[in-house]
């Protein structure tokens, strides 16, 4: 046998529904039978020795299958990395469905709607570097961890032989999630990003070599594993192949989270939410470490992986519709408190910058800020980029760059101590409560 | 290629910002390639360093409390 993933686009249905259960998110999980009936069986499972999991890494790379957790790295540069990372203890993956950023649902609509296609993309990435460990990652409380032991459960009946899976509940921290923080906390450390280098691939979890990929990436590469690079490829654009997860709020008619082709351009992703009948006044997209565009700037742009030159980064799919009554600097204000409260605190860029940049931003939201001061907010922001351990302080200087920018004119409103939103409009972008005194181990 | 026996000449500085607590003997140490921000932790100039500078970035490396500084 020459060809190693079968090429059956035939039977593959059509996009761009792929990852999403077709009624839906807040449908009752699929139970394994139904996932099997519907998607097929994978010869990866089956077989985790066989000429599928071989040809596993050289497919997701001819996919073109890029992480979806927000840094779009490459799959299969992952994959390679740890296969290769060599030493002898066996590599492990780690699955990171602990979605931290506040607006954002697609991974719980995952775990919750289709755990059993994560858990399939696990497996086989498991089979494809030698892995012979699984741990699931999500937040402490998160529902989607019933659905998900559940899901593991009856696949242990059924593939006894298959890589254990344990679900792990991580401290409620935004920064906790990220890679080298899941990986720290998981070797019994602290869940706060360390320095990079070395990598997850070389540090790993109690020295075993960490594949660490988000669910949706699995739930992609479960359906490469199956239908192979050309399907995948069928749906969207060929620097954007397969489909995105969004989850989309704030002034749209229909909220909610929507499977759209890559590379869809930002009206596309409005309309599927119902469009905003009242009116958008900008949008937030990627996440809170994300930034704000123009409205028309939004539905022009193909929303992408990586940046480039009039496209927009998707990041983790977040987008959040500003009503025209909302005030763009209020609610940045008030993220930037949130984040700067989420610092790991251990560098000083970001331990002191973001308390600084926050505090300024509060004084413009209140209109007690003039001209200098915002001279000020914007030499901080550049300054603290690039600066940090991890990445934090960079989303949040993105965030506020890009707010002073798109909300110029309110922001000129601000200054002269006048703001021009409605008074009592609510705040459209949620955050959490309750977890001010997390613990982060 | 033969072998001269030395270490390669550093050039570049980075900081592991982790380690770094604004002690600030670099930027007093290497004022041509570190400046201090509003809080006194260092702004590294990441242009490589001339042959003129290399003492110097030594000397602030080896200074530094936390070894945060370090040459590549």
């Amino acid at each position: 046998m020459t060809s190693v993933i079968d090429e059956r686009a035939t039977e593959a249905p059509a996009a761009p529904s792929r990852l999403l259960p077709p009624a839906g998110p807040g449908r009752p999980p699929d139970r394994l039978d139904d996932h099997l009936r519907r998607w097929g069986p994978a010869a990866g499972l089956d077989d985790p020795r066989g000429s599928a999991a071989a040809g596993l890494i050289d497919a997701v790379a001819a996919a073109g299958l890029r992480g979806r957790g927000g840094g779009g790295f490459p799959t299969a540069a992952k994959l390679r990395a740890v296969a290769g990372a060599g030493g002898r203890r066996a590599p492990v993956v780690v699955v990171n469905a602990a979605e931290s950023e506040p607006a954002s649902a697609k991974d719980r609509a995952l775990m919750t709607g289709a755990p059993h296609l994560v858990l399939d993309g696990a497996q086989l990435a498991a089979a494809a570097i030698g892995a012979r460990r699984i741990t699931v990652a999500v937040h402490r409380g998160d529902p989607a961890a019933d659905s998900l032991a559940a899901a593991v459960h009856e696949r242990a009946a059924r593939w006894p032989a298959a890589a254990p899976v344990e679900i792990a509940q991580l401290p409620r921290r935004y920064v906790a999630s990220q890679e080298t923080a899941l990986v720290r906390w998981l070797s019994g450390g602290e869940a706060r990003p360390t320095v990079a280098p070395p990598r997850p691939s070389e540090r790993g979890v109690g020295k075993h070599p960490a594949l660490v990929q988000n669910a949706e990436t699995l739930a992609d590469l479960a359906l490469i594993g199956r239908f192979g690079p050309t399907w995948f490829r069928s749906v969207g654009t060929p620097d954007e192949p397969g489909t995105r997860l969004f989850t989309v709020s704030g002034a749209v008619a229909d909220p909610g989270v929507y499977e759209l082709a890559g590379g869809a351009r930002g009206a596309e992703v409005l309309a599927r939410a119902g469009g905003g009948p009242g009116g958008v006044q900008a949008v937030l997209v990627g996440g809170y470490g994300g930034r704000w565009v123009s409205t028309d700037g939004f539905r022009a742009a193909p929303l992408t992986t990586g940046r480039g030159p009039g496209t927009v980064a998707l990041g983790a799919g977040v987008v959040i519709a500003l009503p025209p009554d909302g005030c763009g600097v209020r609610e940045t204000a008030r993220l930037a408190r949130w984040l700067a409260d989420q610092s790991a605190g251990q560098c000083g860029p970001c331990a002191f910058g973001l308390p600084a940049i926050s505090a300024q931003l509060t004084a413009l939201a209140a209109g007690w800020l003039d001209r200098g001061g915002v001279a000020t907010l914007e030499r901080w922001a550049g300054q603290i980029r690039g600066r940090g351990a991890c990445a934090h302080p960079d989303g949040v200087t993105q965030l506020v760059t890009s707010a002073l920018t798109v909300f110029a004119a309110e922001v000129d409103q601000h200054v002269t101590g006048r703001c021009s939103a409605r008074p009592e409009a609510p705040p459209v972008c949620p955050l959490p409560t309750g977890d001010e005194a997390e613990p982060w181990r | 290629m033969a072998l001269t026996g030395r270490a390669p000449e550093p050039g570049l500085i980075t900081v592991d910002p982790i380690r770094c607590t604004a002690h600030g003997l670099c930027a007093e140490l290497l004022p041509e390639r570190v400046t201090l921000d509003d809080w006194g932790y260092p702004i590294i100039d990441g242009r490589p360093l001339d042959a003129g500078l290399r003492a110097a970035a030594r000397r602030a490396a080896t200074a530094c409390p936390t070894l945060a500084l370090q040459l590549r």
